[in-house]
């Protein structure tokens, strides 16, 4: 375009610039998704950086029977009398840090066991 | 429309817009005040009878506390019915199953009331093991005038009695009971997450993680097992039942969700056992979005059909899909309960938040919906009009008749006077169970171990 025409640029020569404009700016969006990462993402990427071991597949089923568990307690009395008597003597290894599952290969105490449940007084709802 | 539709109250034609046409007021706030919260104070579960006049709720402790509604007061108009407590009793207690060294809580998962059928009112209330059919009845008479014993209850001695007296009925201060009618025990291997009462007013179905029952609700040492995702091997295990519906009018059809997000719509004429489903709902996914939170945020904790029975909702950890039933390969409309979550999934599923089970409601109408969220929030969707809203259960708006001022969270740059950050949400504060009145626009709202009664506001 001559730099000295004053007049306004004709139809077909705003057309052209718009096309520019537009092609400019759909390269550079192109590059913005490129480069941003979804939020989802992001946040798997950062509880793989704090958990490197955590398994590939979160639903899958051993996620699923630690759910159907839930409230599964074990108790051997034997275990735990042998247990009571040994403590007097040495220290036991602490229990891991992993309380839902008392299994058998953790000696239960008595600060493991469940507390029995205060007895049943009326709801605050009906005060 | 179709038959079945309950009959609105005649003012609340006018109401029936939705969430959004009008504004919220506190009602009623009940429970205690203190910070510390007894884990047996946390309530459960909370539901309107059919009629709305009654309000059940359940709780961590094993408790249901039944509010009623006051007849309105000719000579002070302004205050709606308020609810009061009418009954409140223990309904399950804490178990020990010494066979499977399992500890069962007395938790009320869920509470269903059953249609009136006469003058007593009943409902059936379940825990993880065992479901309650209770009976609540009333008493306003009593006898007196015995002849073998007198009014303390003292028998009296045979040899002195020279006359004979008809006893007569005279009226006493009313006393509620409730007594358990029915106990349906020993029919679920892993946890009940859903009771349904069928429309037939005859049965109803107990769903756990793996199996859904029939039952018959005069039957209590039978039922009958219709859905089974049991794999025959545990380690082929890949998604669990996580709630269930009967249909509201089509007494042989029900639903039931699933931890992968999809939900199942079954006909019991169709087979005995419903393991093939007669419609199949799933939306689509976007395969390159996939992430590890996918399947744990696609999980439905509630399913809920409409009023009308031609939709169903369900709720997933983010957002609220409404489904027609007709069309299976996506829902219809979906709602984002708070989007703004989705960008803090890393530490929800380090506090195990993002396992939260929030439960959802349409209103009476079926024109709107609502559930809840975290920082004592709870947000209402107005279906006709889009809009939708965010409301706060908190002991500051508590004043008689305060209109609730909607919330706003920020998210993220220039924080507004008035909104909330994302990092300052409490997410100890969840609203898991809210439930709106069948025909008026009266909501309840648990809100940990308080529960808020909130009503439109009075021109």
């Amino acid at each position: 375009m001559s730099a000295e025409s004053p007049e306004p640029a004709s139809a077909e020569e705003q057309k052209v610039v718009y096309s520019v404009i537009f092609n400019l700016l759909l390269i550079v969006f192109q590059e913005m998704e490129d480069k941003v990462i979804s939020p989802e993402k992001a946040e798997e990427a950062k509880l793989k950086a704090r958990y490197p071991h955590l398994g590939q597949k979160p639903g899958g089923s051993d996620f699923l029977r630690k759910r159907l568990q839930k409230g599964q307690k074990y108790f051997d009395s034997g275990d735990y009398n042998m247990a009571k008597a040994k403590m007097k003597n040495k220290q036991l290894p602490t229990a891991a840090p992993d309380k839902t599952e008392v299994t058998g290969d953790h000696i239960p105490t008595p600060q493991d066991l469940p507390q029995r449940k205060p007895s049943l007084v009326a709801s605050k709802l009906a005060g | 429309m179709s038959g079945g539709i309950k009959q609105l109250a005649g003012r609340d034609a006018i109401l029936s817009g939705g969430g959004n046409d009008f504004q919220w007021c506190f009602s009623q706030v009940k429970g205690a005040i203190d910070e510390d919260v007894a884990e047996a104070d946390i309530i459960s579960t909370v539901e309107f009878n059919y009629s709305g006049d009654l309000l059940a709720t359940g709780d961590k402790g094993g408790r249901v506390v039944i509010f009623q509604r006051e007849q309105e007061n000719k000579s002070r108009p302004h205050s709606r019915g308020e609810y009061n407590v009418y009954s409140t009793f223990q309904s399950h207690e804490p178990e020990f199953d010494y066979l499977k060294s399992l500890e069962i809580e007395e938790k009320i998962n869920k509470i269903r009331w059953l249609p009136q059928q006469n003058a007593a009112h009943f409902l059936l209330s379940t825990n993880d093991k065992t479901i309650k059919l209770w009976k609540i009845s009333e008493r306003d008479k009593r006898a007196e005038g015995y002849n073998l014993k007198d009014e303390d209850g003292r028998l009296r001695d045979p040899f002195r009695i020279t006359a004979l007296r008809v006893p007569i009925l005279k009226p006493m201060d009313l006393m509620v009971e409730a007594s358990p009618r029915r106990i349906f025990a020993n029919a679920h291997t892993y946890h009940i997450n859903s009771i349904s009462v069928n429309s037939d007013h005859e049965t109803y179905l107990s769903a756990d993680d793996l199996r859904i029952n029939l039952w018959h609700l005069e039957i209590t040492d039978r039922s009958f097992n219709i859905v089974d995702i049991k794999p025959a091997n545990m380690e082929e295990l890949t998604e669990v039942i996580t709630a269930a519906e009967f249909h509201p009018h089509h007494c042989n059809v029900f639903v039931y969700s699933s931890s992968k997000g999809t939900i199942r719509l079954c006909d019991m004429r169709s087979s005995a056992l419903c393991d093939r489903h007669s419609k199949f709902f799933e939306e689509p996914e976007d395969p390159s979005s996939r992430s590890f939170f996918s399947e744990i945020i696609s999980s439905i904790s509630d399913v809920k059909f409409s009023h009308s029975g031609r939709y169903m909702m369900t709720r997933d950890y983010l957002s609220v899909k409404v489904w027609d039933l007709n069309m299976e390969n996506r829902p219809v409309e979906t709602y984002q309960v708070h989007e703004y979550l989705r960008s803090k999934l890393c530490s929800l599923y380090e506090n195990d938040c993002i396992f939260d089970k929030f439960e959802c409601c349409w209103n009476g109408s079926d024109s709107a919906i609502m559930t809840g969220s975290y920082n004592n929030f709870f947000r209402m969707f107005d279906r006709n009009t889009r809009r939708d809203i965010t409301l706060e259960a908190s002991r500051e708006s508590s004043k008689p008749r305060a209109i609730l001022k909607p919330r706003k969270v920020c998210t993220g740059g220039k924080r507004k006077k008035d909104e909330i950050s994302v990092d300052s949400l409490d997410f100890n504060k969840k609203i898991l169970h809210t439930a709106w009145h069948p025909m008026e626009n009266i909501i309840a709202v648990a809100a940990t171990n308080n529960l808020y009664i909130f009503q439109d506001k009075i021109n």
